[in-house]
């Protein structure tokens, strides 16, 4: 019974409040999209592998707030990430910048395509060397024996 | 009155070790001594060690179940108010337990060996079950003397600390243990590789046997990879399904290289070349998966410093990982020069060099993933700063390595084995060129705006695909065996995973929006009406449940639950997200805050494709099932004695290049 009242409550309501239309979580939506796309690139520091974006942590929300509040100053989002950055290091950037610790990370994938890929063509050249190989006497027989089962394997 | 039982799965730990040395010492000394009892002793120890590890594991789980929380790892991963389902599963909740399901899946591959290798040569199997038995017994020492499950807690404290809540959830239940199917599963290739170096039959027989065990292993790696994902889009709430945690990474990269293997086998086994560098791979294949155990579960990836103070665990693993890559490039070093056989040569262009360059690639690939995983870590032990790695650096890094990988797939199935001709291969993918090219250029605004990232993959993924059909349509005159149709079926299965991948990351939305009951927020074409929230009781946790109307022109489509779940052994709520699931969406809802009375902070995403994720990641791993169950590798090992001959492909000078 309560729960039929409930139900009927329920769609009178609803049927009252049809087509009105949510109020965004925030009041400038557009603004809000800019802050949360530089909090997506920015650590939440005490949280495990967390974006401020994504953490639901008190530390992460003040920050998500300082970054609105920058915002609305006008601050670009270059002058946010560098505040950040001044106030907690390094640390809060998840792309880490370029400098003279970071220099294996981000020449790292370069160099180990090149490696690669000089690993590849030395690889490649001697097998075209290898063509000109002499045979032994042993690989003549094998290659010899190999040929007479494959004749085999087909006269079958 | 602390009941005994947990003594007798620390006297089972024990007992499967002595039986480990044993299968590590005495079939690999019999077998070089052509000694056959000592051989077998082999099969015999590794039966008698999976009824150990069976014996230890039902004892943890019996622990488990009756709450006996005098057991040190019970009391951490578990609590009398968890439902048993979830108790269970906390046996792997957390590291000691996962090293004894590992442990467990290691003897059950180990058995597997012995029952599916009746007709290989005694000594071979002898050597590969040695090489598992001293794995095995540097594993079962590194649980025993620093990760022992049976460990006890007295006095006994009154109720556990119960199980992380994110990890009470089926996706989290299954992903271990797929996950280890995949890393163990590496182990044989690696066991089979070593075991054809020690005795010097090198030749392609070795390869071919590799090769199911192989991608089975693959498959379940890949699955395993799959659950992680899934678990993290629906459970963690903010909707994302890959975030480069150093997690996610470490079973990354033993997949990666996983790949690469399987093609490099194939090679192996069809042409009789690239032998050491199938060796190489099938080593740093299971070396990677040794990382990745570790990695997760260790806590070095949560700190530094946290590891640091409690050294042993740290410095056993790295002499673990040491003894296992270095002893494994010993034997590599001492016996291939030896053992130098030629295989098939091939020409600058053929299906032989198309592959090694995807290998090498792949191995690049996976060296990335590294370096971005371990940079953090090594940075911060030698006290030059610390710095954060995530998805910005390696969505800059990975796709340029990755692309040329991805275009080779269309590439390699149809160039030739020994020489390919350039102008024959260039007129065979004309078409398909052009309708890549076509669906770069046209497909994206079948969605929405066109932009350059978005063509690409899409572009791609026409690539894979009509390249695949074309390869099909060359095959398809004469029968072709399923391992063929089972490559056929992973590649398209990529092309899907790269498409769902594309369209989801390139026309998301989503709205964060705040509602009172009777409320509705239009997003992507559906309407979401609030209809309030009501109190839901779990069984260790209480929820706050939201009712959510989607309909779409007036029809109704679903009706979304999400919810804030307080467990009752936590304080922090936690957010379970609702979503519909369908071909061509998801439509994704998540609760947020209570702003006052009847005011919600609500989170809606619209996600399109997403499921061709799962799709095109199913479509691979019953590729790889199916060309596992080829029967060619059923008839391969009954008619071996004929194939010696064949199996060491040697080309005659003269008769080409």
């Amino acid at each position: 019974m309560a729960k039929a009242l409930f139900l009927a409550l329920l769609l009178l309501l609803s049927g009252s409040a049809l087509g009105k239309e949510a109020a965004p979580a925030v009041a400038d939506p557009q603004l809000e999209a800019r802050a949360m796309a530089i909090a997506g690139q920015l650590r939440c520091p005490v949280c495990q592998n967390q974006t401020i974006a994504e953490s639901d942590a008190d530390l992460a929300k003040d920050v998500r707030n300082l970054i609105r509040e920058q915002l609305r100053q006008g601050k670009t989002e270059e002058d946010i990430v560098g505040y950040m950055k001044a106030r907690y290091g390094d640390f809060i950037l998840w792309r880490p910048p370029f400098k003279s610790t970071t220099l294996l990370l981000w020449l790292g994938p370069l160099l180990l395509l090149a490696v690669a890929l000089i690993g590849l063509f030395y690889r490649l050249a001697r097998e075209r060397k290898a063509g000109e190989v002499e045979l032994s006497e042993a690989d003549h027989a094998r290659a010899a024996l190999l040929l007479e089962s494959r004749t085999e394997a087909e006269g079958r | 009155m602390t009941n005994m039982i947990p003594e007798f799965g620390q006297l089972a730990l024990a007992l499967a070790f002595a039986l480990a040395l044993v299968q590590g010492i005495m079939p690999l000394a019999g077998a070089a001594r052509s000694n056959a009892a000592w051989m077998s002793v082999g099969r015999s120890a590794a039966h008698a060690q999976l009824l150990c590890l069976a014996i230890a594991f039902g004892v943890l789980t019996y622990s488990f179940v009756i709450s006996d929380f005098s057991v040190a790892y019970v009391a951490n991963n578990s609590n009398r108010s968890l439902p048993l389902a979830y108790r269970i599963a906390g046996v792997w909740g957390g590291h000691e337990g996962s090293l004894l399901l590992w442990m467990l899946i290691f003897a059950l591959w180990s058995a597997a060996v012995t029952l599916f290798s009746r007709r290989l040569p005694e000594d071979m199997v002898a050597r590969v079950l040695g090489v598992m038995g001293l794995v095995a017994a540097g594993f079962l020492a590194f649980m025993i003397f620093t990760s022992n499950p049976f460990n006890r807690l007295l006095p006994a404290p009154a109720d556990g600390r119960d199980l992380n809540p994110l990890l009470q959830d089926i996706g989290m239940v299954l992903h271990p243990p797929f996950l280890y199917m995949g890393y163990v599963g590496f182990s044989v290739a690696f066991a089979f590789s070593i075991a054809a170096l020690i005795s010097g039959r090198f030749d392609a027989a070795w390869a071919r046997w590799s090769r199911p065990w192989t991608t089975v292993a693959w498959v379940f790696l890949t699955l395993g990879n799959a659950a992680g994902s899934w678990w993290a889009y629906y459970e963690l709430g903010w909707g994302g399904w890959w975030f480069w945690d150093p997690v996610e990474n470490s079973s990354f990269m033993p997949w990666l290289l996983g790949t690469g293997l399987i093609h490099s086998l194939a090679v192996t086994e069809k042409r009789g070349t690239f032998r050491s560098w199938t060796v190489l791979l099938a080593i740093s294949t299971f070396a990677f998966s040794l990382l990745g155990t570790f990695l997760v579960r260790s806590g070095v990836l949560t700190s530094v410093h946290a590891f640091a103070s409690d050294p042993m665990r740290g410095v056993f693993m790295l002499a673990f990982l040491v003894a296992v890559v270095g002893g494994s490039l010993a034997v590599y070093a001492w016996r291939s020069p030896r053992i130098r056989v030629r295989g098939g040569t091939f020409s600058l262009l053929s299906r032989e060099s198309l592959l090694l360059t995807n290998n090498v690639l792949l191995a690049a690939a996976t060296g990335t993933v590294m370096l971005g995983t371990m940079y953090p870590l090594a940075l911060d032990a030698l006290g030059l700063g610390r710095v954060s790695v995530g998805s910005p650096y390696f969505d800059t890094v990975f796709l340029p390595v990755m692309a040329p990988v991805l275009f080779l797939i269309g590439v390699g199935p149809i160039a030739r084995w020994k020489r390919a001709h350039l102008p024959d291969l260039a007129s065979r993918l004309r078409w398909a060129f052009a309708v890549s090219l076509a669906a770069g250029l046209a497909l994206p605004f079948a969605f929405g705006d066109w932009s350059p990232l978005v063509a690409f993959g899409m572009a791609l993924a026409a690539w894979i695909v009509a390249t695949t059909a074309v390869s099909v349509w060359d095959r398809i005159r004469s029968p072709a065996p399923s391992a063929f149709y089972g490559m056929v079926l992973a590649h398209v299965g990529m092309a899907v995973l790269i498409l769902g991948i594309t369209v989801v990351r390139g026309y998301e939305t989503q709205k964060e929006v705040r509602m009172e009951a009777g409320d509705t927020v239009e997003l992507s074409g559906y309407v979401y009406r609030f209809d309030g929230v009501t109190q839901v009781q779990g069984a260790n946790y209480v929820a706050a449940q939201a009712t959510i109307e989607v309909t779409r022109s007036g029809k109704r489509v679903a009706t979304l639950y999400p919810s804030k779940r307080t467990y009752l052994s936590q304080q922090k709520p936690m957010t379970e997200a609702a979503i519909d699931a369908g071909i061509t969406r998801d439509l994704y809802a998540t609760l947020g805050d209570a702003l006052d009375a009847g005011t919600w902070l609500v989170r809606v995403q619209y996600k399109p494709f997403l499921n061709w994720i799962w799709a095109g990641i199913a479509l691979m791993a019953c590729g790889g099932l199916l060309a596992a169950g080829d029967r060619r590798y059923r008839l391969a090992v009954r008619s071996q004695r004929e194939e010696q001959a064949v199996m060491q492909p040697l080309e005659v000078r003269g008769q080409h290049g």
